[in-house]
């Protein structure tokens, strides 16, 4: 089904733009100077606040008035996205602030600028942290997609639309696609958890520290 | 008084430090030559920490001068460049949790140095070797001992090849046994004439050890000179009743 392939597609590239996104973004609003963090609450803000549909037609619907247009596809990757990177942005912000601040102290006093410091040290802390809640916002990214319904992409909910058409059968197709949702989810967070284990370093370890 | 060497690494001048109302550090001025092991004492909330945190620039004082050599760090444009050249021991380790005890000494070679990861590595088994934890190169910082935790500590510090070291209260985050192995890193280092800086409460270590003391109290130093000075005939009322109730409460005073 292409469908299942467009749905996915949108999920991935939604999830990149949004750790594109995220990692600047989490960066400027621990480390970055007031204006920074300033300008990065309120785009989080703004964006958690809307409704990803709203701002799907904000922008599909709102760029060609100052002369920009997006292919229904474009629109809903970046609408998406921005809004993704919002919530990313946010649990990256959270994995970076759990880091101890010993950690940022000991790679200055090594010599390294706060960069540096937050690529070597902080950040590879920080993804470990927040690898489960990303899991999270990836589901919720893959369901989202089908906001891109409303715009017309054919993902997966509009390629059932079309085949109820034809075929008259709305339960059965609409269980197929309830069905490829949950598969696609169940794979990915298995291979999240996967990667978790492998990930994992003695010591560092959240499910330790709480037992 | 320094009459040792004769160009002094490290120079601070009237520095000044407060924190709000806070007045943490009052005019400070004193000078280090190279090799020279010195020892910062005096109660707690004083500015001693805070004293070797504007050396390195973690936190930048209100006024004064620090030069390493003749380079003043105070006005440096990039302060990355000199904190390569002070290493800094922190009381709570600061070991980076996701790396093992090798990669914790070579990330800075590394990263910092650009050094090849092959000459990095060397370095760091050189320096693991040095503070005795050959075995524990490849083990992560949660699988260590304190006291190891700071001997890698310390190992990465010497690895960046620093002309001072600065040491935080490097044992008072130790277990009473462990405190031993961490003194006896840091003793073979004086002895090889490292130039030490340490803020600690160890007064055995501090009188052996060290070339001099300082004691401070409320953000001045109050009285500096040998141990010996320090220990039998100090200028200072204060001093004697601070090195006094330490060494009681220590017992390792007298001998």
């Amino acid at each position: 089904m292409k469908g299942t392939w467009v749905t996915i597609q949108l999920t991935f590239l939604t999830l990149g733009l949004g750790i594109v996104i995220a990692i600047p973004f989490s960066f400027g609003q621990v480390y970055g100077p007031k204006w920074v963090k300033a300008v990065v609450t309120v785009y989080e803000r703004v964006l958690r606040s809307i409704p990803g549909i709203v701002i799907l037609f904000l922008i599909y619907y709102g760029f060609p008035k100052v002369g920009v247009n997006f292919s229904p596809y474009l629109a809903c990757v970046l609408g998406l996205g921005m809004r993704s990177g919002a919530y990313q942005s946010e649990i990256f912000r959270g994995a970076i602030l759990s880091i101890d601040s010993s950690q940022m102290r000991a790679s200055r006093s090594l010599g390294m600028s706060k960069m540096q410091g937050f690529r070597n040290v902080i950040l590879p802390q920080a993804f470990r942290v927040a690898l489960p809640p990303w899991a999270n916002e990836f589901t919720i990214v893959l369901k989202d997609s089908s906001f891109a319904y409303a715009l017309g992409v054919t993902e997966l909910v509009r390629e059932g639309r079309y085949i109820i058409s034809t075929s008259y059968e709305p339960m059965v197709i609409f269980l197929a696609i309830a069905a490829i949702y949950f598969v696609i989810s169940i794979t990915l967070n298995r291979s999240l958890v996967a990667l978790e284990g492998k990930l994992s370093i003695p010591g560092f370890d959240i499910k330790e520290t709480i037992k | 008084m320094n009459d040792k060497k004769q160009s002094p690494l490290l120079r601070v001048k009237n520095l000044r430090k407060s924190f709000g109302e806070n007045v943490v550090l009052k005019d400070v001025s004193f000078i280090m030559n190279e090799g020279d092991t010195k020892v910062i004492i005096g109660p707690s909330g004083t500015g001693k920490s805070t004293l070797l945190t504007c050396i390195n620039q973690l936190v930048r004082p209100d006024s004064g001068e620090i030069y390493l050599k003749d380079e003043c760090i105070t006005s440096a444009e990039n302060m990355n460049r000199f904190r390569q050249r002070i290493g800094f021991v922190f009381q709570d380790f600061g070991l980076f949790n996701h790396l093992t005890a090798k990669k914790n000494i070579m990330v800075g070679l590394t990263k910092v140095k650009k050094m090849h990861k092959k000459e990095a590595e060397e370095i760091a088994v050189e320096e693991l070797e040095r503070v005795g934890l050959m075995k524990q190169a490849d083990q992560y910082p949660a699988q260590l001992s304190g006291g190891q935790k700071q001997r890698v500590g310390i190992a990465r510090a010497l690895a960046m090849q620093p002309e001072i070291i600065l040491f935080d209260e490097p044992t008072s985050a130790l277990d009473p046994e462990l405190i031993g192995e961490v003194l006896s890193v840091m003793e073979d280092l004086a002895e090889n004439r490292m130039t030490m800086l340490i803020v600690t409460h160890e007064m055995g270590f501090a009188r052996t050890v060290s070339d001099e003391i300082i004691f401070m109290e409320d953000g001045v130093i109050v009285e500096e000179g040998s141990p010996d000075k320090m220990f039998k005939k100090p200028d200072h009322g204060r001093t004697r009743e601070f090195l006094f109730k330490l060494t009681e409460l220590y017992g390792e005073g007298d001998e």
